[in-house]
This record gives structure tokens, C-alpha cells and sequence, in this order.
């Protein structure tokens, strides 16, 4: 990563308050390419809700987010993953009734541009569908592509929500919790797919993620929130080891030893 | 099954019931002697159009509107004020049409740029709120649209009853004008009717089943969600006004009860549920089930009410003045036994097997 490149993703002063209380207080960041960032910060800590002011659901009260050197802060949650920001939520959020495979299709078709084509037929255009087979394969769920989205177990729902978000091709990648509630079998198939993101180099990935053997495991940088605010910042090892973290994450005061 | 879209009724029973309203239109005026059912026909077939068209928004998209008789009667408007003030030929009709679309899908889109931002409940208070405007203007506007009487008007004459195209009856069917008018109703439905089960087999029909599943999800993709609702409406709009042009120059008259009024949308609503919402398939079933009964259920209750001359209280109960009681408890049962419509109900039968 050269020194001084412009930041692939850029937070500053980003704030949003709903009525008097401030849920994201002021954050400044930036992401790196080739950059594995975990944020971390105890339950209210505002992670969700940074991200969703990232990724364009919700509006910030102040500051501003840029997105390859571009102010990206007016535009909507559409024309940021058209950008190339790609988010896996937290609550799992699919398209209940619809397959399997057509969930992932549905984002191969949006990274493609395929939703104005009207007079077609949408079977037609085998080469989305092959890709979204081999997504799938990817996270082996190549086995129930043509199940309803719903009927999934929800690791595997978790899973699905990680394909689509990869069909979309990304540079920037969001994972919301992607591990939580899977199964000890599952969590590695997850895991794998983030290293391979990571080893690929070119991807700026964003890590919402409580388990801190995981974290120390990926990031090469952790970022802690802690009342909406950001109270730490840098390698592992050490965000791990000062007391301010010490105390906003595992709830020992400052002092107190 | 190129034409068919590939969506093809995946029930054998739908499938032939499918086929039988077909071949039934198809061949109706041979079929069928007498005015009353090639009028029953004619009608099917315009609500075909129309119920199909609502079912691209409120199926598909998940819009709930209640405008839509409102482009019926544009179309209507269009076409039978043209004729009424031009001369009766085919570029007046035709420029009628064509006056109609552009109004109808300009109001469309204004209606949806402005409204489809906001919950479906206001969208849908929104359309009520214009279509109750634009019935009370074509009232009221009396010297041009002849308000509550309507218009009568001549059609091209290649649509007219003493046209005779061949001097022998063809299978004792008068090959006329009005069997011309028939079968450019039944065509131009059957072509549209194939083009909207091509639209929401496209990319484009797949993304709008996405929004209206999931709505947040299909904006997190990268679908602009206001802009494939807009297209929706646009669509459903233009056909309803083809529709309603196609009425006009069957019945040679448009008047408001007959295209704006509240009843035809609340048929158009009992034709989409009982048919089946989001499956297209479902507003042949339900228009045909319905303009059919509404036709002749009165009818069958006179023969029934003959037949039990003899049981005072059960005569009395089939008196064919109480049809409007029967179809309303059809409906009721209809909609109680087959919640997801009939072919929703026939389809899962079969996933069921």
C-alpha cells in the first residue's frame, strides 16, 4: 500500500443522532486496499449502525463518506453497491420466497446491469446463472440451490447472505456478524472465503465480528466503537492490550487494576 | 415453449382449463350463436387484458392501486371521443389510441414518480384520491364526454354490422364487421397477454418479484427501486388504456359506468384474488369466471327458479332477481376455500402429490 494513495473507503465526522442521543459520535476512518479492518465494540456500541450509514440505508445527521476519493455521502444504498460496496447484513435479509439460486442470480443480473432488459427471457442469459451456480459452489450450498430462500437453516442463510454479496463483485466488502449463529462446522467455510478475499489483495474488507479469536486470526487492524465513538485504533496486539479497550469491551474500569 | 415465456401453468387441470377459455374465445362466434355470448366473449376477453395488467402491480409489484380504471376509461376516452368528434375511420381511431397512451402513461408516471416513494398505503389513497377526480371530471365536463349518458359514436366501417365480407354465411356465421371487431379484440388481447407473461419472465419482471419481496434487499443490490415501480406502472397503465380502446370500439360507446366507475374496480380486485395474484395465468381464470357469471348466473337461477316452482321457499331463494346475492356468496366461498386464488390452489395441489 503506497503511502498518502487515497483511501479506497473514508469516513469523516460521520454522526448521526436520533433525537437527542448520538448512535455514531464523530467517526473518522479510513480503509486501505488490500486492508482487513475489524471493528469491534460491545452490544449499542453503533457498529451496525456505522455500517449502515457506510453502505447508504440510513443518512448521516453530519460528515461526510467517501468512497474512492468520491463524496458519496447523497447517494443511496443502490448507487453505493453499484460503486462496487458490497454488505452482508446482520439479520439475515433475503428474498424469502425465491430460490436459492435466484437470490444470487438476482445480484449477478444487478452487477451486470441486466434489470432494464424487459423483452427477454430471464433464462436466457445462462452465463448469470452459471455464475451464481459456482458462487454457490463456493459456499457449499450448491446442494439446495433450488430451494426457497426461507426453508434454509439459518447458517445456511448466513452463507446465502454472504454469496449474494460476493455475486455482486464488490471491492469493498462489509460482513456484519458474518459467523453468528453458524454451526462449529460452518463458521470455516465462512472464515476460508474471507482469507481468499484477504489473499486476493485488491479488496478493502470491513469486519463487524464479536469473536475475538476470529479478529486476531484475520485483521491486520481493529478499529473499536464504544458509545457511538471511536476510542481505538490499530494493529491487534496492541488495540487489544490498552486499557481503553480493556475497559469499554470487557467492561474492567480504567484503573481499576 | 418460446412464447409461452417458458412459464408455462405447471398443472395439468390449469392446463386445460387454460386451453378451453382459448379454444372458447377462439371460436366464440361459431360456437356460440346469438348476441348475448359473443358480447360475454368480447367482454372476457377485454377484462383478460385488464385484470392481467392490474396484475403486473398489485402481483408482481406489490402496488396497490386504484387508478387503474382510470386508464381503462382514458382509452376508452380516447378512442370513442375521437371517433364521436372525427370522421369513423382508422387513423382517428387509431390516433385516439395513441392520444390516450401518451396521456395514460404520462399521468402513469407522474402519479408514480411522486407517490411510489411513500408507504403502499398512501400510494394507494393517492390513486383513489385521482382516479375519484378524473371519474367526477368525466362527468362533469358534459358538453365534451357527455357525462353520465356518455358517448355513442360510429366506428370504421370495416367494423360494422352490414359489412359483409363474404356473401355466404361461413359455418352460418355473417362474416361482418362485428366478427372483424371481435377478432381484432381477441388478437391484440392474446398478443398482449403473451408480451406481459413475456415482461415479467424478463430480467426486468424478475427484479420487480424481487422488490416486492424484499425491498431493502433489492435496493442493497443496486436495483433503484422507485424507478422499476415507475416502469411497472407505466406498463399496466398503457395496456389498461389498449384495453379500454378495445371496449370502446366493441360496445360502439363510453360512457363512465362502463369504464371509470368504482364497481369495475372492485371487479377487477374479486377477478385478480379469486384468479390468482402474481400468476397472470389467474386473470384469465377470474375474468372469465366472473364476466360469465355475472352474464348468466341470472339466467341459470330463472331455469332454477322454473324448476322449483313447486317448493315455495327454495323458488323464492333462486329468484333470478337475487343473483347479485349468489355471486356475492361465490365470492365469499371462492375467496374462503381457494385463498391463494385457483391456480395458486391447483398449482400446490400438485407440489402437494
Amino acid at each position: 500500500m503506497a503511502a498518502g494513495a487515497v483511501p479506497v473507503l473514508e469516513t469523516r465526522g460521520l454522526t448521526i443522532r436520533f433525537g437527542g442521543h448520538a448512535a455514531v459520535d464523530d467517526v473518522s476512518c479510513a480503509f486501505h486496499r488490500g486492508s482487513l479492518t475489524a471493528i469491534v465494540g460491545p452490544n449499542g456500541a453503533g457498529k451496525t449502525t456505522y455500517f449502515n450509514l457506510v453502505s447508504g440505508q440510513l443518512r448521516p445527521t453530519a460528515g461526510r463518506v467517501l468512497l474512492d476519493g468520491e463524496d458519496v455521502t447523497a447517494l443511496g444504498p443502490a448507487l453505493r453497491a453499484r460503486r462496487g460496496m458490497g454488505r452482508a447484513f446482520q439479520l439475515t435479509n433475503l428474498f424469502p420466497n425465491l430460490s436459492v439460486r435466484e437470490n444470487v442470480r438476482l445480484a449477478v443480473q444487478a452487477r451486470a446491469g441486466g434489470g432494464a432488459d424487459i423483452l427477454s427471457r430471464w433464462d436466457s442469459r445462462r452465463a448469470w446463472i452459471a455464475t451464481a451456480d459456482r458462487i454457490l459452489e463456493e459456499v457449499a450450498l450448491a446442494p439446495v440451490a433450488g430451494s426457497p430462500a426461507a426453508t434454509l437453516p439459518h447458517g445456511d442463510q448466513r452463507k446465502l447472505e454472504v454469496a449474494v454479496m460476493m455475486a455482486l463483485e464488490p471491492h469493498v466488502f462489509m460482513f456484519d456478524e458474518p459467523t453468528a449463529g453458524m454451526s462449529a462446522e460452518e463458521v470455516p467455510v465462512v472464515l476460508d472465503l474471507i482469507r481468499r478475499l484477504k489473499a486476493s489483495g485488491d479488496k478493502t474488507i470491513l469486519l463487524v465480528e464479536h469473536k475475538m479469536d476470529v479478529v486476531r486470526s484475520l485483521a491486520d487492524r481493529i478499529v473499536v466503537l464504544h458509545q457511538g465513538r471511536l476510542v481505538a485504533d490499530g494493529p491487534p496486539a496492541e488495540v487489544i492490550a490498552s486499557p481503553v479497550v480493556q475497559e469499554a469491551y470487557l467492561g474492567v474500569p480504567v484503573g481499576a487494576t | 415453449m418460446s412464447l409461452l415465456s417458458g412459464d408455462l401453468p405447471r398443472s395439468r387441470i390449469l392446463s386445460l382449463l387454460l386451453l378451453a377459455v382459448l379454444v372458447g374465445l377462439a371460436f366464440a362466434p361459431f360456437l356460440f350463436g346469438g348476441a348475448q355470448p359473443i358480447n360475454t366473449a368480447a367482454k372476457v376477453c377485454v377484462f383478460i387484458l385488464l385484470v392481467a395488467s392490474y396484475d403486473l402491480l398489485i402481483g408482481y409489484s406489490g402496488i396497490v392501486s386504484f387508478a387503474h380504471t382510470m386508464f381503462f376509461g382514458i382509452g376508452g376516452y380516447g378512442v370513442g371521443l375521437a371517433l364521436y368528434y372525427g370522421t369513423a375511420t382508422w387513423p382517428v381511431a387509431l390516433g385516439g389510441l395513441a392520444a390516450a397512451l401518451v396521456t395514460g402513461v404520462l399521468l402513469a408516471f407522474a402519479i408514480g414518480l411522486f407517490s411510489l416513494r411513500v408507504r403502499a398505503l398512501f400510494y394507494a389513497m393517492i390513486t383513489l384520491a385521482v382516479a375519484s377526480a378524473f371519474a367526477v371530471l368525466a362527468s362533469q365536463l358534459s358538453a365534451f364526454t357527455g357525462g353520465e349518458d356518455g358517448r355513442s359514436f360510429r366506428v370504421p366501417d370495416a367494423l360494422r354490422p352490414g359489412t359483409k365480407f363474404l356473401d355466404a354465411p361461413l359455418f352460418g356465421v355473417d362474416v361482418n364487421g362485428r366478427l372483424l371487431a371481435y377478432y381484432i379484440v381477441f388478437l391484440t388481447v392474446l398478443a398482449l397477454f403473451l408480451l406481459l407473461l413475456r415482461i415479467v419472465n424478463s430480467p426486468f419482471g424478475r427484479v420487480l418479484q424481487a422488490i416486492r419481496e424484499n425491498e431493502f434487499r433489492a435496493e442493497a443490490l443496486g436495483y433503484r427501486v422507485v424507478r422499476y415501480r415507475v416502469a411497472a406502472n407505466c406498463i399496466a397503465a398503457a395496456l389498461a388504456v389498449v384495453a379500454g380502446g378495445l371496449n370502446a370500439l366493441w360496445l360502439r360507446y363510453t360512457g363512465p359506468d362502463t369504464t371509470l366507475s368504482f364497481t369495475i374496480m372492485m371487479d377487477i380486485l374479486l377477478m385478480v384474488v379469486i384468479g390468482g395474484m402474481g400468476t397472470l395465468y389467474g386473470s384469465v381464470l377470474g375474468a372469465t369466471l366472473f364476466v360469465v357469471a355475472q352474464n348468466y348466473l341470472q339466467k341459470l337461477m330463472g331455469s332454477a327458479a322454473q324448476a322449483l316452482e313447486a317448493t315455495p321457499l327454495l323458488a323464492r331463494l333462486v329468484d333470478p332477481d337475487r343473483w347479485l346475492l349468489w355471486l356475492g356468496v361465490l365470492f365469499v366461498l371462492s375467496v374462503y376455500f381457494f385463498p391463494t386464488g385457483i391456480v395458486g390452489r391447483l398449482r400446490s395441489g400438485r407440489q402437494a402429490r
